[in-house]
């Protein structure tokens, strides 16, 4: 009955064509703590991204979903295995908006193409475009203090969007909100998102939220990491969150979750 | 548009509601800045130190006038006044205090200049935090005038000797208040620069020291606040015909002269003009940083 195709393989998808990849992760591991007693947070963990795509990744507390990105983004190294980014360094939006409060809205957003090495001219012209993309085009000048949680948000995609990078890597950017305002950012996303063509390796826990934004929802097992399983969502955008395609969907998800969280519970 | 999907594509209407939506919750969620007025800022900053001055003085007049202790040990307040008018009359008050507050600037920007790198330094080299950390710390609590013999012995009672003293003063709290700024940089800042390209020389540039920023000034503030005790420490104790007249000189002439007036007058030129630069310069360029960055109410209420 659900409109979702549901890819039932277990293990890792195969990249079965020669597109280059927005981002390939090959049989990643990764390990904290001194070797030895080191603690795997990450199990050969493969994936990609194709150029475009929009990928959720789901899971547990522990399954090492910030992890991963952090290695993606470049912030930190795998103990083993590859992550090739082909389009160069990726733009990475935080749960916490990351502005920096000594600069204007506006001002953060420029120093990200200043530092991308825009032109000083070029700059502020770019910022003014990129603000009135996510529908903040008054807010050039606002401190960010004087901002409210979504629309720093907002801002904080502007700057991440700045970096004109092909794939924008997201960790729980909208978990802080309430959920009307998630909402109405679920809509800009997806909007900005399908006029930009951008590959987005998006992280949460909320299930509805990866039903509601991807394509693509890949689970992951939790400690350590594993990818369990993942699904495509052929569900036409734009979706809603209260939708039944996407609400029969998450059911399913939230399922194949719990048992993963249920097999901790067992030894 | 002529999808054949289950659900049919939304009409253009639910994209303007979700905007008016989104226009909604910006305009209830952002906060509002307003500027104090000009009358509250009198009523309730300017009057209330004026009100304790005025009553420090009705106190001081009123032991006067009791007659607590003899004359010579505590003159009346008009008998301080006509200090000042002298002084003023004879044109030396402008002299006098100029020739401490720019040795005292001077110095403060000396230490600044060395203070800064050497705060950066320790901040940011493992070995050089390991080496130098703990005695900066230490050097905080010696009092400056612990090195007025000493700087008397290399450098005779010259201006030099005076700067010495003010640097070894000014230096640690300037270096110490960087260290503890950059400390306290949140890791989320350097994490989101270097996600966008700033790191090396350009990240410390762009995020680590405007982060820091609010840090290094309360440095700043505490460093002139050194500065300017260790300068009147030094200027009384090593005081010399040979150096222009300072207020600590000032004040120690008086002593000499057994001129309480002078004495009590020489004391509140040197706080007046403590309290003046640090209103004048520290407290806005506190006051503007930490406002820009939210960290403190638009006005006192």
């Amino acid at each position: 009955m659900s409109p979702a195709l549901t890819t039932d393989k277990a293990g890792p998808a195969e990249v079965a064509d020669d597109a280059p990849a927005a981002v390939r992760i090959d049989h990643v591991h990764k390990s904290f703590g001194r070797p030895g007693a080191a603690q795997p947070v990450l199990d050969d963990i493969t994936l990609s991204v194709r150029p475009g795509e929009f990928v959720c990744l789901l899971g547990a507390s522990g399954c090492g979903k910030s992890t991963l990105l952090n290695l993606v983004a470049g912030l930190d190294r795998p103990t083993a295995g590859t992550i090739e980014v082909p389009g160069g360094r990726p733009a990475l939006m935080f749960q916490e908006h990351a502005l920096f409060p000594w600069l204007t809205a506006g001002r953060n957003v420029e120093l990200a193409l200043r530092l991308r090495g825009v032109p000083r001219a070029a700059r502020r012209p770019e910022a003014e475009r990129l603000l009135e993309l996510v529908r903040l085009g008054g807010a050039y000048g606002k401190r960010v203090h004087e901002l409210s949680g979504g629309m720093r948000q907002r801002v904080a995609l502007a700057r991440a969007l700045a970096q004109d990078s092909r794939l924008l890597l997201m960790d729980e950017p909208f978990a802080a909100l309430d959920a009307i305002t998630r909402d109405v950012l679920h809509h800009e996303l997806t909007r900005i998102w399908s006029e930009t063509r951008l590959s987005v390796l998006f992280v949460t826990h909320n299930v509805r939220e990866a039903v509601r934004l991807a394509e693509r929802v890949v689970l992951l097992s939790s400690r350590p990491g594993r990818v369990a399983r993942e699904w495509a969502v052929d569900i036409p955008q734009p979706r809603r969150i209260e939708d039944a395609a996407v609400a029969d969907l998450s059911v399913e998800i939230t399922e194949e979750l719990r048992k993963e969280i249920r097999r901790h519970g067992q030894h | 548009m002529a999808s054949t999907e289950a659900p049919a594509p939304r009409p253009p209407a639910e994209s303007q509601d979700l905007a008016g939506l989104e226009a909604g919750l910006d305009a209830l969620d952002s906060v509002q800045i307003k500027r104090t007025p000009f009358t509250q800022v009198l009523l309730h900053k300017v009057l209330p130190p004026v009100l304790a001055v005025l009553l420090v003085v009705a106190v001081w007049k009123v032991l006067v006038l009791a007659g607590v202790t003899d004359d010579y040990k505590l003159p009346d307040p008009s008998a301080v006044w006509d200090s000042l008018t002298e002084l003023w009359v004879q044109g030396t008050l402008l002299d006098i205090i100029w020739t401490s507050v720019s040795r005292g600037l001077l110095g403060f920007l000396a230490a600044l200049a060395i203070g800064t790198p050497l705060g950066l330094l320790v901040a940011r080299v493992r070995f050089v935090r390991a080496a130098l950390g703990p005695i900066l710390s230490g050097l905080q609590s010696l009092p400056s005038v612990a090195w007025v013999p000493a700087a008397v012995i290399w450098l005779g009672i010259t201006d030099s000797a005076m700067y010495a003293v003010i640097l070894l003063g000014a230096v640690p709290s300037i270096a110490n208040g960087l260290v503890s700024g950059i400390d306290h940089v949140p890791p989320l800042y350097l994490r989101a620069g270097r996600t966008m390209g700033a790191t090396g020389a350009r990240g410390a540039w762009h995020i680590l020291l405007p982060a820091a920023l609010p840090g290094y000034i309360a440095g700043l503030k505490q460093g002139w606040a050194f500065s300017w005790r260790s300068l009147m420490a030094a200027e009384l104790i090593a005081s010399s015909p040979d150096l222009g007249l300072g207020l600590g000189q000032f004040l120690e002439n008086a002593r000499t002269d057994s001129d309480m007036p002078g004495v009590l007058l020489g004391i509140i030129l040197i706080l007046f003009v403590g309290i003046a630069i640090d209103l004048i310069v520290f407290s806005p360029l506190e006051r503007r940083v930490l406002r820009v960055r939210g960290l403190a109410a638009a006005g006192g209420r």
